[in-house]
């Protein structure tokens, strides 16, 4: 097998694609353990290894990235590359390794990007205020199985990006709207709700993501097969938000004060 | 030698945290932004730590090796959480969880810290309810639960197989509000290499910046580590890949004394090693055990057939047999020193002879398939995508792989090390597990420790230091700390030999599985004292560490932290030498009763051993904090 | 931000004008066929359907303006949002490769594009008459016609019977009776057939409207539209190349009624 990674030493160097040959493989090895095994050739040949993310080599941490031929976390559905194995490839192919892409990553060595925009619009709205301590009896409101599983669904996104990469036009909308669905479906989250969604769809833009145009190639790539409707569910909430947000009265003053 | 004074306030067991909680010191709400906190790690303890102390209103540096707080591994914890709720009128209750966590632990843990755990475990849920954690729940809209091992009662709260990302995630949605509210100063890519003290006490880190390789100091006026445990010591683990012992090691290496560092806990459900190349074991969920039956041939020629082909009599449930009131559900622990006594009798299965069946034959024809797959179609599926194989048609093949450490740092009762301003939380500390931990109690003690207990008592010790009494970064103390730091740096890069770092990592690895195991000797554990510092010295004299220390660097990363696992390792045998008695994940093949079952030897051994450093070439200080059980009689631990 | 802000500012906003504006083109398209298709019965239909648009005046300037503005909104927007999502991208891939979007949706920015040079193409033909003067209504020997009956809407009469209104209905064959004017209406017909099939599929997830449990039923529908616009479009320059429509003067009309 021949590997074509994209090697760039650092954000400002000029990358290009270099081809390495990968031997004695098996085929229940997964494609990060070849990588490794690349790797350790490489330095034993005294070359600096492949640089590439990676940590819990189980479908959860959402570090791992890596375009695969053209697709974010290579062939499979519904799995991230560390689940990827070598069983999925043959003998004599050509596999094409890239980072994820997008203006909103940048790139900080060979197959490495930096992920800290979607940290920032977490960091804008991607929670529920209850500091510790706060909590109400957890059984005090009770939540339809049927909204909590739905939540549960898009609770499931893992922050890795593929979504991104895959979209032609670099939008984070399925990573936002996967937030933005999960809290704003249970009574928790009403509280934020449409302070959540400005909030984050306006970090989201600031940050540099492109736009939605309705292709679905996030949800096709995401490890977690996350559904395209929390996108549609977000919009509904953002147009909410804007109409309540325009026209809604607000109180006088929103201070304490006080003796 | 060090002094352990454990702190736990007198009185009767229930009442001791309530008692404590008036009686420690207070910061004013005004003077809380005057004093600074370190916290180092961002998984569920640190996370949570972080964003509790920020919304009291002290100033809160954290700090993570990872490029997001959500990639800690906590996140990879798969079946649940437990708490005291008794949500299923099944007679669960405080003295019940802690009860349990004591004699699951084998008696090697402290009462008072386990109550605490117990109190806290309700709250812990609440509070991740509020967060909006989308926890099971049944029609009713009510929460649900499972059952898990180690527990007659159902008390385990969970997310599908996913109760780790959904309880992390929640933390780091809270530490998410507190960094854009400006209360926290996020660091990620920032990896911890040293602690700083200044007269004794912890003040400070110094941080590598892992993207452009610059060390910083930092200063404050304590400091909190939540970096997880140590188990990649063994190099195939379930942890992560990046999960390292190195902040805790450099604390040890600062005068922290490192308690009970041989408990380590062997999950029984991991899919089998299938070749040299492996860099990580997978873990199947114990809630597995709840629905699957676990069996080996009772025939060693029936050990490489296919297990379809076996019929019903010939197939040994060595667990039912053996434990019939817990039966599959048995403690990790036991569990799996089961599965090895099959393997190791020649009845193991799989090419490798290093496995035995989970079968879900009975669960199927019981709930059908879809039943089956509607409780755990997302690990039948993380089963086939690794093995090829269908767990609905073949009994799975498991086998036992290191999981999770008990050891750890030692702490007070008020989560303080020995060294005065420096806290540990979760599974960095020793605290809460004993001997050996239950399942869905990890997540627990985390959350417990960040959310419950540390912000009350990093006020008891703040209280007592003047506010605005750091120090400052030009101290002499940081200065020679960053040059520790910097001169390992340039020792990896500057050594130019041949092998890469994980040739080291692969090495230790075997060695520490070999000898310092799931069962020990006197003899393999000496062997292996002998083993580790000539590794320790090839690797330094050997190791290839390309590139610069200026860039993105991993094989430098991996490098400062497999010098620390030798280096750890070879501490986790001594004190699996010293401890001669078995208990838990600690075996010894000397003290074992007749059926194979743990002997302890409480009267010798009924204590934590915290070992202080006294330089690498010797031998460090074995100190004793006694255990002095109260309220538990400390028994032979039976689930038959 | 302000209401304005949130909708030209943002990108969701943006999407949100693109859809609303999209309804209205699309239901000017669906509109504009169903009037042209009076070509298939008597002169005095089209013809007098024409005269009765004129005949709105100030109402029918208020009509024009609005879909030009909401032409203009829905370029504009499109504009944005591609040069924001190029900006977005960053670098290509080096190997390219699509999972699952369809060709209608990845063909959006040229069959607009193409679309729009449609666009002032038709106008500059049956609107204006400053292409292919020698078929326009008010120019061509053809131009005038007049009403046999009276051309009623909803029951109230709008053209009486009688009136010289202009001759669309044999400026429309003699334009189609050129076959490159008539492929070119084909193709561009075909391509903004297709534009639709994207863009009636997607305002309704813009807007928030979609989801799984029906998008399939969507979908069809979505695609049951586009075919029958795309038949409906054709049948004209079609019916016109097969001979099937001819040019016919008042006289000849007024015969073949009786």
């Amino acid at each position: 097998m021949t590997l074509r990674v994209w090697r760039q030493a650092g954000p400002k160097a000029l990358g290009q694609f270099k081809d390495y040959a990968a031997k004695d493989l098996n085929s229940n090895m997964s494609f990060l353990e070849m990588l490794d095994v690349v790797n350790d050739e490489l330095t034993l040949k005294g070359e600096v290894p492949i640089a590439f993310a990676h940590d819990c080599r189980e479908g959860i941490c959402g570090t791992c990235s890596l375009t695969i031929n053209g697709k974010p976390h290579g062939p499979g559905k519904g799995i991230a590359t560390c689940q990827t194995y070598m069983r999925s490839f043959h003998d004599g192919d050509i596999i094409v390794v890239e980072p994820f892409r997008a203006a909103a990553f940048p790139l900080i060595k060979d197959l490495v990007v930096d992920r800290t925009s979607f940290d920032k619009i977490m960091q804008a709205g991607g929670f529920i205020t209850a500091r510790a301590g706060s909590a109400p009896e957890a059984n005090a409101a009770p939540v339809p199985k049927g909204v909590s599983d739905l939540a549960m669904d898009a609770a499931q996104c893992i922050g890795c990006g593929a979504c991104v990469a895959a979209c032609k036009n670099a939008s984070a909308m399925l990573f936002v709207s996967a937030k933005v669905g999960h809290l704003g479906l249970l009574p928790q989250g009403q509280a934020e709700r449409d302070r959540r969604v400005l909030a984050m769809v306006h970090t989201m833009d600031e940050e540099g993501f492109g736009n939605c145009t309705n292709q679905y190639e996030c949800s096709a790539a995401c490890p977690k097969t996350i559904s395209h409707d929390f996108i549609a569910r977000m919009n509904r909430d953002y147009l909410g938000a804007t109409l309540r947000s325009a026209f809604q009265p607000e109180a006088a003053s929103s201070d304490g004060g006080g003796a | 030698m060090a002094t352990l004074d454990s702190k736990i306030p007198s009185g009767p067991l229930a009442d001791k945290w309530r008692k404590h909680k008036v009686d420690i010191k207070l910061v004013n709400p005004a003077n809380k932004r005057k004093y600074e906190v370190i916290v180092v790690g961002a998984g569920l303890a640190g996370s949570s730590a972080a964003s509790s102390l920020a919304d009291m209103g002290y100033k809160v540096k954290c700090f993570v090796f990872h490029d997001s707080p959500r990639r800690a591994h906590s996140i990879a914890a798969q079946g649940g959480i437990n708490a005291a709720k008794n949500y299923q009128n099944d007679g669960d209750s405080v003295y019940r969880l802690f009860y349990d966590t004591i004699k699951g632990g084998d008696y090697r843990a402290r009462e008072a810290n386990v109550h605490r755990l117990a109190e806290v475990s309700a709250n812990i849920i609440d509070q991740c309810v509020a967060q909006g954690v989308p926890f099971a729940r049944e029609y009713g809209g009510l929460l649900a639960n499972r059952s898990f091992g180690g527990a007659q009662v159902s008390r385990t709260f969970y997310a599908r197989g996913q109760t780790g990302q959904q309880l992390l995630l929640g933390a780091y949605s809270a530490l998410s509000r507190t960094v854009g509210q400006g209360l926290v100063e996020l660091h990620t890519n920032s990896e911890m290499l040293d602690l700083v003290v200044v007269n004794g006490h912890a003040k400070g880190v110094i941080i590598r910046d892992l993207v452009t390789g610059a060390i910083t100091r930092h200063t404050a006026d304590a400091v909190i580590l939540a970096t997880g445990g140590y188990g990649n010591v063994f190099n195939l683990s379930t942890y992560a890949r990046q999960s390292n012992a190195t902040a805790i090691w450099r604390a040890y290496k600062r005068g922290a004394c490192m308690a009970n560092p041989c408990y380590t806990q062997i999950h029984p459900t991991c899919i089998p090693v299938s070749g040299d190349y492996q860099s990580k074991l997978t873990l199947m969920s114990e809630s597995l055990r709840n629905d699957g039956r676990i069996w080996a041939p009772k025939k060693k020629d029936d050990a490489k057939k296919d297990p379809n082909t076996i019929s019903e009599a010939d197939r040994d449930y060595f667990l039912e047999r053996l434990y019939p009131s817990f039966g599959n559900l048995a403690p990790r622990d036991i569990a799996s020193r089961a599965a090895k006594r099959v393997c190791d009798e020649g009845r193991g299965a799989g090419a490798s002879g290093l496995g035995v069946y989970l079968d879900f034959s009975d669960a199927i024809r019981r709930l059908g398939e879809n039943g089956v797959r509607e409780r755990y179609g997302n690990l039948f599926d993380i089963y086939h995508e690794i093995t090829a194989e269908s767990g609905y048609k073949t009994p799975m093949r498991i086998y036992p792989a290191v999981h999770y450490t008990m050891g750890g740092l030692w702490v007070d009762y008020n989560l303080m090390s020995n060294v005065p301003g420096l806290f540990v939380l979760g599974e960095a500390n020793f605290s809460d597990h004993g001997a050996n931990r239950l399942g869905a109690s990890a997540l627990m003690q985390g959350l417990a420790d960040g959310y419950f207990v540390i912000p009350y008592t990093v006020g008891d010790y703040l209280a007592g230091q003047k506010a605005g009494s750091r120090p400052s970064i030009d101290a002499a103390e940081f200065k020679a700390a960053e040059e520790n730091v910097t001169g390992m740096s340039k020792r990896f890069l500057g050594t130019k030999g041949k092998q890469p770092v994980s040739h080291f990592h692969k090495r230790l690895g075997k060695i520490m599985w070999d000898h310092c195991g799931m069962a020990r000797t006197k003899e393999g554990l000496e062997s292996a004292l002998q083993k580790l510092p000539a590794l320790r010295e090839e690797f330094h004299a050997t190791v290839n560490v390309p590139g610069s220390g200026d860039t993105l660097n991993q094989s430098l990363e991996q490098a400062g932290r497999v010098a620390d696992f030798i280096e750890l390792g070879e501490l986790m045998c001594r004190d699996a030498l010293t401890r001669e008695e078995s208990c838990g994940g600690h075996f010894r093949e000397e003290h074992q009763y007749p059926d194979g079952e743990c002997k302890r030897d409480d009267e010798k051994y009924g204590h934590v051993a915290a070992w202080e450093f006294q330089g690498l070439d010797k031998a460090p200080v074995r100190n004793v904090e006694a255990l002095n059980y109260e309220f538990v009689k400390m028994s032979v631990r039976n689930y038959k | 931000m302000n209401l304005v802000g949130s909708f030209f500012g943002s990108s969701i906003g943006r999407k949100i004008i693109m859809a609303l504006t999209g309804v209205i083109l699309i239901g000017f398209v669906v509109g504009h066929l169903v009037g042209n298709l009076q070509i298939f019965q008597h002169p005095d239909h089209i013809n007098g359907y024409a005269q009765f648009l004129h005949q709105l005046g100030p109402l029918l300037w208020v009509a024009r303006i609005g879909l030009i503005a909401a032409a203009l909104l829905h370029i504009w927007a499109a504009t944005v949002l591609t040069l924001e999502n190029k900006r977005a991208r960053g670098g290509d891939y080096g190997f390219k490769h699509t999972i699952q979007a369809t060709f209608a949706s990845r063909a959006m920015r040229w069959t607009g594009v193409i679309v729009l040079a449609f666009l002032v193409y038709h106008l500059a033909h049956f609107t204006l008459g400053v292409v292919q003067t020698e078929t326009f209504k008010e120019t061509a020997p053809l131009n005038h016609y007049v009403m046999q009956n009276d051309y009623r809407v909803a029951g109230f009469t709008v053209v009486k019977a009688g009136t010289d209104v202009a001759n669309v209905h044999s400026m429309v064959i003699l334009g189609f009776q050129h076959k490159v004017v008539a492929l070119f209406y084909i193709v561009a017909v075909g391509l903004l057939s297709l534009h639709l099939l994207h863009g009636f599929n997607s305002l309704f997830q813009s807007l928030g409207l979609r989801n799984a449990k029906w998008s399939w039923l969507l979908h069809k529908a979505a695609l049951a539209l586009c075919v029958v616009y795309f038949l409906g479009n054709l049948a004209i320059p079609g019916a016109v190349l097969a001979g099937k429509l001819r040019p016919q003067t008042a006289k000849v009309a007024a015969t073949a009624q009786r």
